[in-house]
């Protein structure tokens, strides 16, 4: 069969062309091109060169944000990864309650990052918030605008609040699939808990974890909005990850060079995870296929 | 091993039924004796596999008792009962290599390593995957699965009972015969009590000692595939045995004789008058054609040759007969006749088998 060419076919793409160049490449190119050039205001822009990235890359401040971020997104995946596999493993299978378990599951999906924000900040308060008060009343020293560990334990407990549900929807549509002759089998087997978990239910579930882990990563490794309205980054730097830092940078103090190459190093970061994430993932399905 | 008894036993999966037509398996009361093999034959939906799970312990009964060598274990869990079963599709644990999923029962039960390298290998043999052993199970064929599955099932020699449902469904046409075969060799080797449900009959005759033929949630016949063929004991077993299966025609039995169409005919035994929907039962092994002015009047209408055979499709006043014919024998267009071989005459009375009256 021959194919048919026709070469205006491609103006078909046109309006995703300009889409994705008005939305991701031309502001991604200006950043570039701050990152190369000094200004000093009045819209008069210098070459600087490699200067700026060298400079993050010397800056302490930069490595002390990043520190904080893996720490955080290793803290969150290592809570919220087994938490929601344990949820799901326990939500009924149908039914009324399992509806009802989705409805409520998906719920703290549906809420913006910064009404999250907001109902934790005013949840923890030691003055009016019913977490900070009862804490407080019952003689436990936390405040999370003084105390750093109490601000990363907030900040961790919102974000395992706000996320889990995620992994526990994904794990359990993961679960729902598996056929009921497997476990048939495995009582049959004389099978385990653990065995039943580990040798069905954690292979057939494997494929949408890899999804959740990869999504859960990006989400921590960008996240911004939900500590900034809880501490503002604060007390101190303690919970200035790296896209507040950023914003500290780039608004705050219109270090607009310094910013675009720490945006750009930042970018380079995510994708090169993403990319390694990817490549396991489609290792897995191949292992899969054949 | 094991003598499992069924003791009234009924399942329906409504929480509350009423009626009769709310069991999905119907009152039962049934031996399956100590080391035989047996079919579990019927067409999809009879409950076949209902009844199979009840005894595996993956479902409970609605009513009634469940005994393995006169002790009752209709509440005991599957682990508690000791037996093997086979799915009908493929179980094996995708990350686990065929050894490891062939050890998996034995190891479960604690078994000693050295027994369970030997046992492992002499099962692999047996299912001929010797060289595959080490390979992942994750990317083997539906039918290397299912051998593995199988495998599984037979693993241990100290089971009670091993259950097959539908095991060959997914297998090719000429490993199922090699797998039948070796099943079958396995049960002279171990004895183990065998329940093998199927809607093959071909796959339930050959495997089984005893085949036991279930219809709409009731069994309707336990026999030898002899017994089976020759007097079937609902019209069911006649049409669902045999290819093609028993012809059934409406008929008024008086005695040793019967009207079909308004031709009367002998049936060499007496049936007395019985009641109900009569109908007269014959294979078509048991017809012959004729030419001559005896035997009911037929219009042929079709002959189809299977190869060793002939199967000739004739209108019997609206009721499709089947008629075997003999490779070598001539069908000419004056046979218009059908006579019947009164050994192979059954009469029954609302679908159920009437008994000749011994004379």
């Amino acid at each position: 069969m021959n194919k048919t060419v026709n070469q205006k076919a491609w103006f078909l793409i046109l309006p995703v062309l300009v889409l994705v160049a008005f939305s991701a490449v031309i502001p991604l190119m200006t950043v570039v091109n701050y990152s190369v050039q000094d200004t000093f205001g009045k819209n008069e822009f210098f070459w600087a060169g490699l200067e700026w990235f060298e400079e993050m890359l010397g800056s302490q401040r930069m490595w002390d944000a990043l520190g904080r971020q893996i720490t955080f997104s290793a803290i969150i995946l290592a809570i919220e990864i087994p938490l929601g596999i344990f949820v799901a493993l326990n939500m009924p299978k149908k039914g009324f309650w399992a509806s009802l378990c989705l409805v409520l599951m998906s719920l703290p999906l549906l809420i913006p990052w910064n009404v999250v924000g907001t109902i934790w900040q005013i949840f923890g308060r030691v003055d009016i918030g019913l977490l900070g008060h009862t804490l407080a009343a019952m003689g436990i020293d936390y405040n999370y605008t003084q105390n750093p560990t109490a601000a990363w334990i907030t900040v961790i407990v919102m974000d395992v609040w706000h996320w889990t549900s995620l992994v526990a929807l994904l794990a359990y549509a993961g679960l729902q699939s598996i056929p009921d002759a497997y476990y048939q089998a495995a009582k049959i087997d004389q099978a385990n808990r653990w065995k039943v978990f580990r040798f069905i239910e954690l292979p057939k579930i494997m494929g949408v974890l890899m999804i959740a882990i990869l999504l859960r990563f990006m989400d921590s490794f960008m996240i911004y909005t939900e500590p900034f309205v809880v501490t503002g980054g604060g007390p101190g730097n303690a919970t200035t990850f790296l896209s507040i830092d950023l914003v500290k940078m780039a608004l705050g103090q219109f270090d607009l060079g310094p910013a675009a190459a720490f945006s750009i190093m930042y970018y380079l970061v995510i994708l090169l995870v993403s990319y390694v994430f990817y490549t396991v993932m489609t290792n897995l399905d191949k292992r899969d296929g054949h | 091993m094991a003598k499992i008894t069924l003791d009234n036993l009924a399942h329906s999966y409504l929480p509350n039924p009423t009626g009769e037509d709310d069991y999905a398996l119907k009152e039962l009361n049934h031996d399956w004796l100590d080391g035989e093999a047996y079919a579990l034959l019927g067409s999809s939906g009879c409950g076949k596999s209902t009844l199979l799970n009840i005894i595996s312990g993956l479902l409970h009964p609605s009513q009634g008792r469940i005994l393995f060598n006169d002790r009752d274990v209709t509440m005991a869990p599957t682990t508690q009962r000791n037996i093997a079963q086979v799915f009908q599709f493929p179980v094996v644990y995708d990350t686990m290599t065929v050894r490891d999923n062939l050890a998996f029962p034995l190891r479960n039960r604690g078994s000693d390593p050295a027994y369970i390298r030997d046992r492992v290998q002499q099962i692999a043999h047996m299912i001929g995957m010797e060289e595959t052993l080490d390979r992942k199970a994750r990317g083997l064929t539906a039918d290397a699965k299912q051998k593995i599955s199988l495998g599984r099932g037979m693993v241990r020699e100290d089971v009670n009972a091993l259950l097959f449902d539908e095991p060959l469904t997914v297998i090719d046409p000429h490993m199922k015969w090699e797998l039948r075969t070796q099943l079958k060799s396995l049960h002279h080797e171990f004895g183990h009590t065998m329940i093998y449900v199927t809607h093959d009959q071909t796959e339930a005759l050959t495997f089984a000692d005893k085949v036991v033929v279930m219809y709409d949630g009731r069994v309707v016949q336990m026999g030898t595939p002899q017994e089976l063929f020759e007097t079937p004991e609902h019209t069911f077993v006649g049409y669902f045995i045999g290819s093609p299966g028993m012809n059934v025609m409406d008929a008024q039995v008086s005695g040793d004789k019967a009207v079909v169409g308004g031709t009367e005919i002998s049936l060499g035994k007496a049936f007395g008058t019985p009641a109900g929907k009569v109908e007269l039962g014959v294979r078509p092994e048991f017809i012959s054609l004729s030419a001559g002015e005896a035997g009911l009047p037929v219009t042929i209408k079709r002959v189809e040759d299977v190869g060793r055979h002939k199967i000739v499709r004739a209108d019997l006043q609206g009721t499709e007969i089947n008629v075997i014919v003999e490779e070598g024998e001539n069908i000419s267009p004056d046979m218009n006749r059908i006579v019947f071989d009164t050994a192979g005459v059954n009469v029954y009375a609302d679908s159920w088998r009437v008994a000749p009256k011994v004379a």
